[in-house]
């Protein structure tokens, strides 16, 4: 009995490593097509070290927005653009931020993946089917 | 025996008054051993004045070099910062600060002080000893003008003859229906520039000027940060942003290293009625031509040779003019008087390649006209020998004043540091 079990927990966490290691691959994946997509498309106002420009871009490095749990927003401010004067992590900044509507679901999961992990950012992918969701909402 | 002590008195206050004259004459004051951070022509040298001041937009110096310096972000709820050497060493060891909003815009003209804040312009008298009568008297001379957030500094000269020019960015990059969006197209005509995106000119012993009292005096710029009134010439100058985005909004028109360096960043002389053809048109220095700009049918190659004015001056793009200058004093060699200077508050426009920008920059003028070469006047200000991204630069040069004994001031709106540059032969 005791041994059964001692199998059954080894090949859970083999089973759950290998889970974890499919979605680190699948996240690293999505961060390199995201990379693209940020060159092209984000890169020209938010800077290649994603610092942003000070008081006109704001910063998505080490930005706490960035970083957090409402992805709904990240996806809104891509979709929607940012034309408001917010208070960004105690400062404003100038410039408006287009609408990248044309976008697709799966690009806007890649870049954000690829935001949310480079320079000191240290938070989770964005999938597809969470993009899909938010997005769906939005209309 | 009253005309020995009349005549002491008379000698002792000579000698003071000498003392005095030469003990802050700009040949006496030692600069920073590495003056302070810049790289300058031969024979100059510079001092920083202060330090950490708040972010220090456009100065202002009066007759007897206290600087006024307008703050972009209030220092303890206050937006002017009044900054006096009181030893003569060329530091400044008093700090005071008034006014309870932001802005870019300070000049001095005859006794007053002016300021703006984004929306309006104010007017303070000054007493003989060039400080403010009553900080708390700020007559209202032009109140409303449009502040949207982008491009909102307004910018302030004066001339001769009771006049004081403002400038109104356009809260807009191209004109286009959606602003910075790819495939937008350009509004025609573009509704900016009724309110926006030009100089308006005020009379300085009116008060609450408005859109509807003042005149469009320039229109067709999209954003002036840098303008001087040229006192040898009689007329308004003015350095205009071009506008951003060629390769993002454009890829097949623009590739990223033409992107960079278009369009130009451009100084103009402008008399009344002029239109610089902002967002119709842009400047392409290294064509010498007023080009279509793509928003509005153009393809990179269409050219506009009529209807709008023709800059006097162009520089590669992005490199953001904050700062306008025109030099009178004597204390610099005689090659500077009458010349421009120009801070470049540095690009942010240009990657993936390098930025540019983040320096003084002199333009030569002969017989009122730039002779069409500029140099780097005065550079380091960043602290890096490369910018890559905007952030990594330690201070950014954005406004020019001259002092009494012609020195140079430069003010940075990073880290608020005021720097004194001076000839010392």
């Amino acid at each position: 009995m005791q041994r059964i079990f001692l199998v059954f927990v080894v090949m859970m966490i083999s089973f759950t490593t290998v889970m974890a290691q499919t979605n680190n691959k699948l996240a690293a994946a999505s961060a390199a097509r995201g990379k693209m997509v940020y060159l092209q498309r984000c890169m020209v106002c938010h800077q290649a070290d994603g610092g942003g420009v000070p008081k006109l871009n704001a910063p998505l490095d080490g930005s706490t927005a960035v970083n957090g749990t409402n992805i709904a927003k990240l996806v809104k401010y891509i979709v929607k653009g940012l034309n408001d004067r917010i208070e960004i992590d105690g400062e404003f900044y100038e410039n408006a931020m287009p609408a990248a509507d044309d976008l697709k679901d799966q690009q806007i999961a890649d870049v954000l993946t690829f935001i949310r992990s480079n320079w000191s950012n240290k938070a989770g992918p964005v999938t597809l089917t969470q993009v899909k969701q938010i997005r769906s909402k939005l209309k | 025996m009253k005309k020995v002590t009349q005549f002491s008195v008379f000698l002792s206050l000579f000698i003071l008054m000498l003392f005095i004259a030469t003990s802050t004459s700009a040949q006496n004051i030692k600069p920073d051993t590495d003056n302070a951070g810049l790289t300058l022509p031969k024979g100059f040298a510079a001092l920083k004045v202060a330090d950490n001041v708040g972010r220090t937009r456009h100065i202002a110096v009066n007759k007897q070099g206290a600087i006024y310096a307008k703050l972009e972000r209030l220092d303890n709820g206050k937006g002017i910062v009044v900054l006096k050497d009181t030893d003569g060493d060329g530091r400044a060891e008093t700090k005071t600060t008034f006014a309870n909003y932001i802005g870019t815009g300070i000049a001095i003209k005859g006794n007053y002080l002016y300021a703006s804040s984004n929306k309006e312009v104010f007017k303070y008298a000054l007493n003989e000893n060039g400080d403010i009568v009553d900080e708390n008297a700020a007559a209202t001379l032009v109140t409303g003008l449009v502040d949207k957030g982008q491009h909102n500094s307004k910018s302030i000269t004066l001339d001769n003859a009771g006049n004081i020019y403002v400038n109104v960015g356009a809260p807009s990059n191209a004109c286009q229906e959606k602003d910075r969006t790819k495939g937008s197209m350009g509004m025609m005509p573009c509704p900016i520039l009724d309110s926006a995106g030009g100089i308006w000119q005020f009379k300085t012993d009116q008060l609450n000027q408005t859109y509807a009292t003042g005149v469009r005096y320039a229109t067709g710029l999209r954003n002036v940060v840098g303008l001087d009134w040229n006192n040898e010439l009689n007329q308004l100058f003015v350095t205009q942003h071009g506008r951003d985005m060629l390769n993002n909004l454009y890829p097949d028109l623009y590739d990223t290293t033409l992107s960079a360096e278009l369009p130009s960043e451009t100084m103009y002389a402008i008399n009344k009625g002029d239109n610089a053809g902002w967002p119709y048109i842009y400047y392409d220095h290294i064509k010498g031509k007023k080009m279509m700009a793509p928003e509005y049918g153009g393809d990179g190659k269409k050219t506009v040779e009529d209807k709008y004015i023709n800059p006097a001056i162009a520089f590669p793009g992005h490199m953001a003019p904050n700062g306008l200058l025109f030099y009178t004093g004597n204390q610099f060699p005689a090659r500077y008087k009458n010349g421009a200077f120009i801070a470049f508050h540095g690009s942010w426009n240009r990657s993936p390649l390098p930025q540019e920008g983040y320096y003084v920059v002199f333009v030569p003028y002969e017989n009122g006209k730039p002779t069409g070469k500029w140099e780097v006047f005065a550079d380091g200000f960043s602290g890096k020998t490369v910018v890559k991204n905007p952030r990594d630069a330690q201070h950014r040069p954005c406004g020019l004043a001259e002092g009494p004994d012609g020195s140079l001031y430069v003010s940075d709106d990073v880290k608020g540091t005021i720097y004194r540059i001076m000839y010392q032969k």
